[in-house]
């Protein structure tokens, strides 16, 4: 039985960690709302510019003249995963999973003889494959130098990776995250980026039978979009992963408050309990002392 | 509302823009080019400039923009541009200072030459930008 003094210390330290994961659970709720926010208002640009890589695309069709961005290589022996987890821990499952999906896919690689290499974006991701996958990791890049999630952090991954795929680095680029489906549901999402997956064009708008015209060639403008497209991609998947983290940190963190709780019922119960076995014996002595005088 | 073109100005971070307007002059990569309701289906590359919005005659709205992307249908314009700047927004005195900093990067810059032109554009924007801003 531990003696009363270590049961109130207990107590005591279970209660400031209730409040440390209240103000975090309340913290992470406050940054999801911005966070979704910011997903919300990047929605028109990747929209629009997926239209127009589409009408791009099927203009120029998929002949040989067309940027590698686009087709790829032609050969799909170096892969490179680009794996997008949180800078911070103590947000559930959240980097796990993304490591997880990332771990499989690189063993699917593997075993059928293909090179895999991966670019971290975010510490965690780094922290958790180095455990197996340490020779493969070329990089690891912060997923932001500001405090907000911004276009010119994505467009940074997007150039090192451009400049990799230039240099003939790798073939195959897929990208990994979490995809935000609600607070409770955070979805790992594998995306492959290069060669470029068209995204479904959606309802053209209508031009009334017209066709596009292009200035200056279609070519030279697929040029300077693709690697745009590439920086947008990066930019939503880190924007996506951004609301997931904060979700699931909120879920992970109203667990532990609730946790804190129960364990604080407990230990007030036994608490309770000792101080009355203590009081009872005491009178116990008491009583049997004067009856024995 | 068939005689006005929708415009609408979208960077990756959010929608900066989205108003009717008679006309919208945009500085095309070849050249600058009034788009007008019902013009031909388009999609362009553009180059550091300004884009002029009007209103009847006069210009409603003037933006700076560092180059980006331009899809042109019958009764919308749409703007991608990575970096755009209000034409009241700007602010001569950092202005100033991402003149000087692009002026050395250009100067450091090693003979890339597809960066090398990337960087002297963004240079002339920069400097237009300056200058038409003295008026103000």
């Amino acid at each position: 039985m531990p003696s009363l003094k270590t049961l109130r210390v207990r107590i005591n330290s279970v209660k400031s960690t209730q409040k440390i994961t209240k103000a975090m659970k309340m913290v992470a709720a406050s940054k999801l709302r911005r966070a979704q926010e910011a997903a919300e208002a990047a929605r028109p640009f990747s929209e629009r510019m997926e239209r127009m890589l589409a009408a791009l695309a099927a203009a120029l069709g998929t002949n040989d003249g067309a940027p590698r961005l686009l087709i790829g290589t032609g050969r799909s022996d170096v892969h490179l995963l680009v794996v997008a987890t949180a800078d911070r821990g103590l947000c559930g499952a959240f980097n796990s999973s993304i490591c997880r999906a990332a771990r499989r896919h690189a063993a699917e690689l593997i075993a059928a003889g293909k090179t895999v290499k991966i670019l971290c974006v975010g510490r965690k991701g780094r922290d958790i494959l180095r455990r197996g996958l340490a020779g493969q990791i070329l990089d690891t890049l912060p997923i932001t130098h500001s405090k907000r999630v911004n276009y010119a952090d994505a467009a940074l991954v997007a150039e090192r990776i451009a400049e990799w795929f230039a240099a003939g680095e790798f073939d195959v680029c897929t990208l990994f995250y979490n995809r935000f489906r609600s607070v409770i549901a955070q979805v790992v999402t594998t995306r492959q980026i290069i060669p470029a997956a068209l995204p479904d064009a959606g309802p053209a708008p209508d031009l009334g039978g017209a066709i596009y015209e292009y200035e200056p060639e279609e070519d030279e403008i697929l040029e300077r979009l693709l690697p745009r497209n590439l920086a947008v991609q990066i930019y939503r998947a880190l924007l996506e992963n951004a609301a997931s983290e904060q979700g699931a940190r909120m879920t992970a963190m109203d667990n532990a408050t609730r946790n804190a709780g129960d364990m604080i019922n407990r230990l007030t119960l036994s608490y309770n309990r000792s101080r009355q076995a203590v009081i009872t014996k005491e009178l116990i002595e008491i009583i049997s002392g004067a009856q024995a005088v | 509302m068939a005689d006005r073109i929708a415009f609408e100005l979208v960077s990756p971070e959010r929608l900066l823009l989205s108003v009717e307007a008679d006309m919208v002059v945009v500085p095309g990569a070849e050249g600058d080019f009034a788009v007008l309701v019902g013009h031909q289906p388009m999609i362009s590359l553009l180059r550091p400039g300004s884009i002029d919005v009007y209103d009847g005659d006069k210009i409603a709205e003037r933006v700076f923009v560092a180059g980006g992307f331009v899809e042109v249908t019958g009764e919308k314009l749409v703007v991608l541009a990575e970096e755009a700047t209000a034409f009241r927004d700007v602010d001569r005195a950092a202005l100033a200072e991402r003149i000087a900093a692009a002026r050395k990067a250009l100067e450091e810059m090693p003979d890339h030459e597809h960066k090398r032109t990337a960087a002297e554009e963004f240079l002339i924007y920069l400097e237009h930008m300056y200058e038409v801003s003295h008026v103000n």
